[in-house]
């Protein structure tokens, strides 16, 4: 799950962990008051789930008073690229007062799947597209596995800062690694983190990740959520225990597992065609499951067939042929449907479908179903 | 032979007495499987599918010598669950539970290996040796025993590489599905070593999919190691970067993870890479029948 940073640079201050003053803003109504209460110059961030916001235009500087209230009045309301739901209207925007830096960092500590464990990564290169960094000055980044013996004291002295400023840093990732540990964050990411004139050392910016399975036991991270930053259909799947996710292709498909759904994804593609979505229905749905999954597949306007691919070990054949059949009756759908159904039941299934008086094409295994998508 | 479980495996259900765990239980016991027990905390002294129900693991290893555990406990206790089945001493252990938090599998795979247990998942759908041994939730009546060993990163996607084997008259030495997780206790070079090792092992077919990259570095031990033909598809060629695709494992991200470099490290390691999953047991077949 994501926040946004004004939300991560709360659990930041809880933390002990120094950020810039700063103010949330979410009505035009508000921009002069909240402006008028702040030291100039500032910084204007609009609040969307989405990386390289500056390039899209959503972090601006103001000089004085007059250019921030312009500033803040064009990224309120404006319309962000974001790569999690496509174009964004910002709600919300964080406004904050300007640092004077000396020297920006790159910290964050993440899950290193590579190695099982966490991982510290650290860099001079701040305020840049970390990615990029790896790829063209690979020195430039240090990386650290944190276990019982670790100290990040030694690798930040190698970074050429006096012992005061190592120190601070030191201390920011000890902090970093609590709130890693204690929320189940599988990244915090600093970007840039700041070494101020003075001598400080603030995050300016920040992001955390947490991970989904671990959320029920962290209520307060579950109340962060923005599910205006969700695709609609997905949230609506997640609410009904679905695994889906939208995709840009034409023909829906609903798949009980998570690799089968993607080896149908490969095979539609194979037959020409992209999926319109991955729909993992689990494996112990019942009709009724079926039923609203299918519902939520045939919501979504794009789709010219729907390609249904069960291999019921848990899942019964008869329930989702019921769950179909229902959800088709009840629906009026003139989309073509094709069903392969293998396993427990598929018999009494095949029968249901049969029965049904409705049009469905039963495949009987996936070199069919190649066949038949391509026809579409 | 055969590789993990047989005929002599002893095993029980930690969350035995809960729906799906007693489900299981009974499917497993009814393929043949030794199911000598059964722990649920507090219900010990209790008796279900004709097997005792002990409050602990290290109870069912005192009383009924279990060598083999499967986990059906909710996700927030899994962890727990795994820790003290390899405390207690049980060498192979079963974690079919899906959704368990990435840092309690962290704590739970360092007492696994400080244990000298083994542990096959988490999310996973478990293991197979047809007409020996079932400790796992796939549907029983797909397998057919003979020579072809199968890994893979998913569940109903075995069952169908497993079907479709089987429809051509080809059996499986022992079929298994490591788990979906960014976390997993035993890893596709563990299973290949076996399988390599195993005499009963003709062929292997593994199956990845996006995400990770567990697949490149079997690959590498593939070439160096494996003698005996390897199969393999990939899951997730038309998967898009940044979206998890159900398992929490399954991700394409920063450009790493997906099914083209792993497709691509497979064949230049001399392994056949099937592009189409329709056309996976075909596939084997025809190397089989060259052999």
């Amino acid at each position: 799950m994501k926040i946004h940073e004004y939300q991560a640079k709360e659990l930041f201050k809880q933390y002990g962990i120094k950020v810039p003053n700063s103010k949330l803003c979410e009505r035009r109504e508000d921009i002069e008051t909240i402006l008028k209460t702040m030291k100039m110059p500032c910084v204007i961030k609009a609040q969307v789930h989405s990386g390289a916001r500056g390039k899209a235009g959503g972090v601006k500087l103001a000089a004085n008073y007059e250019e921030a209230v312009k500033v803040a009045d064009s990224i309120l309301g404006m319309e962000l690229k974001s790569k999690q739901a496509g174009l964004k209207k910002v709600n919300k925007i964080l406004i904050e007062e300007g640092i004077d830096i000396e020297k920006e960092l790159y910290l964050s500590l993440t899950f290193d799947r590579a190695n099982e464990s966490i991982a510290m990564i650290v860099s001079t290169q701040g305020g840049m597209d970390i990615e990029e960094v790896a790829k063209n000055s690979p020195e430039k980044i240090y990386t650290q596995q944190i276990g019982n013996d670790f100290n990040p004291i030694k690798i930040i002295e190698k970074m050429g800062f006096n012992e005061d400023i190592s120190e601070k840093i030191a201390n920011i990732v000890k902090k970093l690694y609590k709130l890693t540990i204690e929320k189940d964050a599988l990244l915090v990411e600093i970007n840039p983190l700041v070494i101020t004139k003075q001598n400080e050392v603030i995050a300016i910016d920040a992001k955390i990740n947490f991970d989904d399975n671990a959320l029920f036991r962290h209520e307060e991270i579950l109340l962060l959520k923005d599910e205006s930053e969700e695709n609609p259909l997905e949230l609506q799947a997640q609410k009904e225990g679905l695994n889906y996710i939208k995709l840009d292709g034409t023909i829906g498909c609903m798949v009980n597992g998570a690799g089968l759904a993607m080896a149908t994804m490969d095979v539609i593609r194979i037959a020409g065609k992209e999926a319109a979505n991955f729909l993992d229905v689990g494996g112990g749905a019942g009709s009724e499951k079926i039923e609203k999954a299918f519902r939520l597949l045939i919501s979504d306007k794009n789709i010219e067939a729907v390609f249904i691919n069960i291999f019921g070990g848990i899942l019964r054949c008869d329930f989702l042929a019921e769950g179909v059949k229902n959800a088709i009756q009840n629906l009026n759908i003139n989309v073509a449907v094709i069903v392969r159904m293998e396993g427990t039941n598929k018999e009494i299934g095949a029968k249901i479908l049969n029965d049904s008086g409705l049009k469905f094409t039963v495949v009987k295994d996936l070199n069919e179903a190649i066949e038949v998508i391509r026809k579409i | 032979m055969s590789i993990f479980i047989n005929k002599k495996t002893r095993l029980i259900v930690q969350g035995i007495t809960g729906k799906e765990g007693s489900f299981h239980a009974r499917s497993c016991q009814e393929y043949g499987t030794q199911l000598v027990g059964g722990v649920t905390p507090k219900k010990g002294g209790e008796e279900i599918l004709g097997v005792p129900v002990f409050n602990s693991v290290k109870e069912a290893i005192n009383e009924v010598q279990a060598d083999t555990s499967m986990i059906f406990v909710p996700a927030r206790f899994a962890a727990g669950a795994i820790i003290e089945a390899a405390e207690a001493g049980i060498k192979l252990i079963v974690c079919i539970t899906e959704g368990i938090p990435i840092y309690d599998m962290m704590n739970a795979k360092k007492a696994v290996q400080l244990n000298g247990a083994r542990l096959i998942g988490p999310n996973c759908p478990g293991l197979i040796t047809p007409n020996e041994a079932k400790v796992g939730i796939m549907p029983s009546n797909i397998h057919k025993k003979g020579n072809v060993g199968v890994i893979s990163r998913s569940g109903t996607l075995t069952y169908e590489a497993v079907y479709q084997l089987t429809q051509l008259g080809i059996g499986q030495s022992t079929c298994i599905g490591i788990g979906g997780d960014p976390i997993i206790g035993t890893n596709f070079i563990d299973v290949l070593r076996e399988f390599q090792m195993d005499s009963e092992t003709k062929a292997i077919c593994m199956i990845g999919e996006i995400g990770g990259s567990a697949e490149e570095e079997a690959a590498e031990y593939i070439k160096n190691n494996i003698t005996k033909p390897v199969v393999s598809f990939i899951a997730g060629l038309s998967a898009p970067e940044g979206k998890r695709m159900g398992h929490a494992g399954a991700i394409i991200a920063g450009g790493k993870g997906t099914a083209s470099s792993k497709m691509e490290a497979l064949t230049s390691c001399n392994v056949t890479v099937c592009r189409n999953p329709a056309n996976l047991g075909i596939t084997i077949k025809n190397i089989i029948d060259k052999m």
